[in-house]
């Protein structure tokens, strides 16, 4: 049982979800994650930590609105209890002085990898941001980042912030720094995760990213979360959830993912639009 | 003919009442219905009383068998429960579950004649009978010793030490990993074999005796063991064995091939068959394989049965007689409509562009030597191989023991299995103040099993903590 602090939408769809939970604030390091259940019926869903406070005793969460979960998720308000908020899950990012840490984010993952270029930045790395939408005003803590001495470049499909285009620009992102970056960190969607890789591979730049597969028990006991990297069978949850960008089966991971896409338009399908006060100014139909 | 001359032996083995194939293959109710009082009394009056009974020495937690079946004769069902509550805690839960045909029933002096007294049946009578009764007296507790014992995972084996601990007078915490306590008997077995509010209340009976459940609490990730040594006298580690083993053959990874945990704890835990009023998605499946012979596998067949599946096969690379699986719930299982592959081994999975399962190809097999387990080892029959049109596979072959706790636990020393070391008379692990049993320590085995650990490691640590000056 959790107590809601604060659930607010930070940019369209996505929202900002603080909670009371003092052992996992205690305890969480960059790179990890909670499995939460909005309600007594809500199935149990993986969701990145973006931030946590050891004096209030918080975790914030960064979530996009898609499906049946998250949908419930969004309409939380402050005092609201969740039922189960477990955690930190899976393994912490590996913390060290590589040089340039060039960190690529998109949706959730803007606010997911935080941590972990804070951390970087702790231990003397040079930070590069690579932050990426579909347009300019899905962008959110670009200031969080730059009080970390940051970098910043955007690269947005309607060129309306930065390069105009997809993740593929980040080529022209990486030859316009002075040297190639000595690692690569990408959280985010499925996509921009599996082309960051595609193009780090050709410039030989080890990456590394934060897979979000679909979970139950988050422990290693129901094996839903299971990727092949390097040819060999993982589990996200306890093997993860960071791998090697490059040895990872892209198409199966994406293939997975899309386990229950019908299931949940179905229920897009057969639910009540949202009533007026839980709209916060997004078009619903 | 004069009631002395009448023979003194009755082989008349009662069965339960149950639910038809016809009709139970259609719902998650309970399968059969439990003896009456009637039946209960007929079926204990077969018991022969022997001086020296065997079938105690077939029971793990050796229950005093003949003198509860004794009340039950007298219809004293109060004395009945009470003498078997002395030896095990959970008797609504291994009436229902365990493998009584391999243990006691197995030792029973009447299976000579083909007609053992049904001793399973007899100890789940009596703890539905005093469920029926309203409030269960709780027993008194032992003065507080002030000493703390944290248990880590809330399965058979856990809720027994808890039990027993917190009547010596120490205080005991659960932590428990899911949403739910229980452990296998809530994320594992059905509801239609075990009630799900049969487990809510053999965990309520705990709570009430005064144990502290934490749910949603990963221990080796929450806190590691040795943060909780700082608060705690003593720690009992029964995580059980939850890491599904997949035979590392091509397509394992498709959709629609699961693991026997996922798939159930989908069902169970999550209540997938009440979706979409519980969140947790579920495929409608039409044709299902399960491969593995255990009772996890027919679990699984008869649970994709009940969702709607037209066409459910086992799949097993032995032969029936092999098939570790309890016979009554093989025999459920074919009653309801499975369809039993005997000596076929699945090679591989085939998908289609979308990454979705449609064929499975297998190949036959053969018996061949004895291997190490004394089972004989099945053998590949060269160019046998075959397909079958499939959307679902559920591999339940089995699991390794939870490596999240020995992972995270330096000093904890694990067998080359994975399973921790612990003396099997005390459960004291290669750590100082940790013991550990169940399934962690055996692999994945019975509840009786875990239950039988957990009462001898709660024995060691109260010796433990009694004996310990401060």
């Amino acid at each position: 049982m959790n107590k809601v602090i604060e659930r607010t939408m930070i940019v369209p769809n996505m929202h900002l979800l603080k909670v009371e939970a003092p052992e996992i604030a205690h305890k969480i390091r960059p790179g990890q994650f909670v499995i939460i259940r909005v309600n007594e019926e809500g199935e149990r869903i993986p969701l990145s930590v973006a931030d946590w406070d050891l004096d209030t005793g918080t975790i914030t969460i960064i979530f996009m609105e898609v499906g049946a979960s998250t949908g419930a998720l969004a309409e939380l308000k402050a005092g609201d209890i969740i039922p189960t908020c477990v955690g930190p899950l899976g393994n912490a990012t590996e913390i060290k002085k590589y040089g340039t840490v060039m960190c690529v984010a998109g949706c959730y993952g803007i606010g997911s990898i935080f941590p972990v270029a804070r951390e970087l930045w702790h231990a003397g790395n040079k930070i590069v941001m690579v932050f990426e939408a579909r347009s300019s005003y899905l962008l959110y803590w670009a200031d969080r980042y730059v009080s970390y001495g940051a970098k910043i470049f955007n690269i947005t499909r309607d060129g309306s912030l930065g390069l105009k285009g997809h993740v593929t620009r980040l080529a022209d992102i990486i030859h316009g720094l002075p040297n190639l970056p000595d690692r690569i960190i990408v959280n985010g969607c499925t996509y921009l995760m599996a082309h960051t890789s595609e193009v780090t591979k050709s410039l030989g730049i080890s990456t590394v990213v934060n897979l979000n597969p679909i979970m139950i028990d988050g422990t290693g006991m129901c094996g839903v979360c299971r990727v092949t990297v390097a040819d060999k069978m993982k589990f996200a949850c306890v093997d993860g959830p960071e791998f090697d960008g490059h040895q990872v089966d892209w198409k199966e991971f994406l293939a997975r993912r899309k386990q229950y896409m019908n299931e949940e338009t179905s229920y897009f399908r057969h639910s009540e639009p949202k009533p007026i006060e839980h709209r916060e100014g997004k078009c619903h139909t | 003919m004069s009631e002395e001359k009448q023979s003194k032996i009755d082989t008349n083995r009662r069965d339960m009442p149950k639910q038809t194939p016809e009709m139970r293959r259609h719902n998650f109710n309970e399968v059969a219905f439990g003896y009456t009082e009637e039946l209960a009394v007929a079926e204990a009056s077969r018991c022969l009383q022997c001086k020296k009974p065997r079938c105690k020495t077939g029971c793990p937690v050796e229950i005093d068998i003949p003198d509860f079946i004794s009340f039950i004769v007298k219809k004293d069902f109060r004395g009945g429960i009470r003498k078997l509550k002395e030896k095990n805690c959970l008797p609504a839960v291994c009436g229902r579950v365990c493998p009584q045909e391999s243990q006691c029933e197995s030792q029973c002096i009447l299976r000579n004649k083909g007609a053992e007294v049904a001793i399973g049946r007899l100890e789940r009578f009596l703890a539905d009978w005093e469920a029926s009764q309203g409030e269960i007296d709780l027993p008194a507790k032992a003065r507080p010793t002030g000493k703390r014992v944290a248990v880590v995972g809330s399965g058979p084996a856990g809720v027994t030490v808890a039990g027993d601990l917190i009547l010596l007078g120490h205080e005991v915490t659960i932590f428990e990993a899911l949403h739910k306590a229980g452990g296998v008997l809530t994320y594992g077995i059905p509801e239609f074999r075990l009630p799900k509010a049969i487990v809510a209340r053999e965990v309520e009976y705990v709570k009430k005796l005064g144990v502290r459940v934490i749910t949603d609490y990963v221990v080796g990730k929450t806190r590691s063991i040795d943060e909780l040594l700082d608060k705690y006298d003593a720690i009992f580690v029964g995580t059980g064995a939850g890491l599904p083993w997949f035979m590392n053959i091509p397509g394992e990874n498709l959709n629609g091939v699961y693991s026997a945990n996922e798939y159930l704890t989908r069902m169970n835990l999550m209540q997938g068959y009440q979706f979409p009023s519980s969140r947790t998605p579920i495929k409608r499946h039409k044709k299902v394989a399960v491969v593995g012979g255990g009772n996890v596998a027919m679990d699984s067949a008869r649970t994709a049965l009940r969702m709607g599946a037209e066409e459910v096969r086992i799949i097993y690379r032995r032969s029936h007689a092999e098939l570790p699986a309890r016979a009554e719930e093989a025999e459920n299982a074919e009653e309801e409509g499975v369809i039993f592959n005997m000596l076929t081994l699945p090679v591989r999975y085939i998908g289609d562009e979308n990454g979705w399962l449609k064929e499975i190809e297998c190949i036959k097999m053969e018996l061949g030597e004895p291997d190490a387990s004394g089972r004989r080892s099945p053998v590949e029959i060269p160019n046998s191989n075959f397909r079958m049109e499939m959307d679902a596979v559920v591999c339940a072959i089995g699991n390794s023991p939870n490596p999240l706790v020995p992972s995270t636990t330096p000093g904890l020393e694990t067998t080359r299995r994975g399973t921790l070391v612990a003396d099997p008379e005390t459960g004291k692990t290669t750590r100082d103040r940790v013991w550990a049993g169940g399934d962690i320590v055996t692999g994945a085995a019975t509840v009786i099993l875990a239950m039988g650990a957990g009462r001898k490691a709660a024995r060691s640590i109260h010796e433990y903590l009694t004996a310990e000056k401060q």
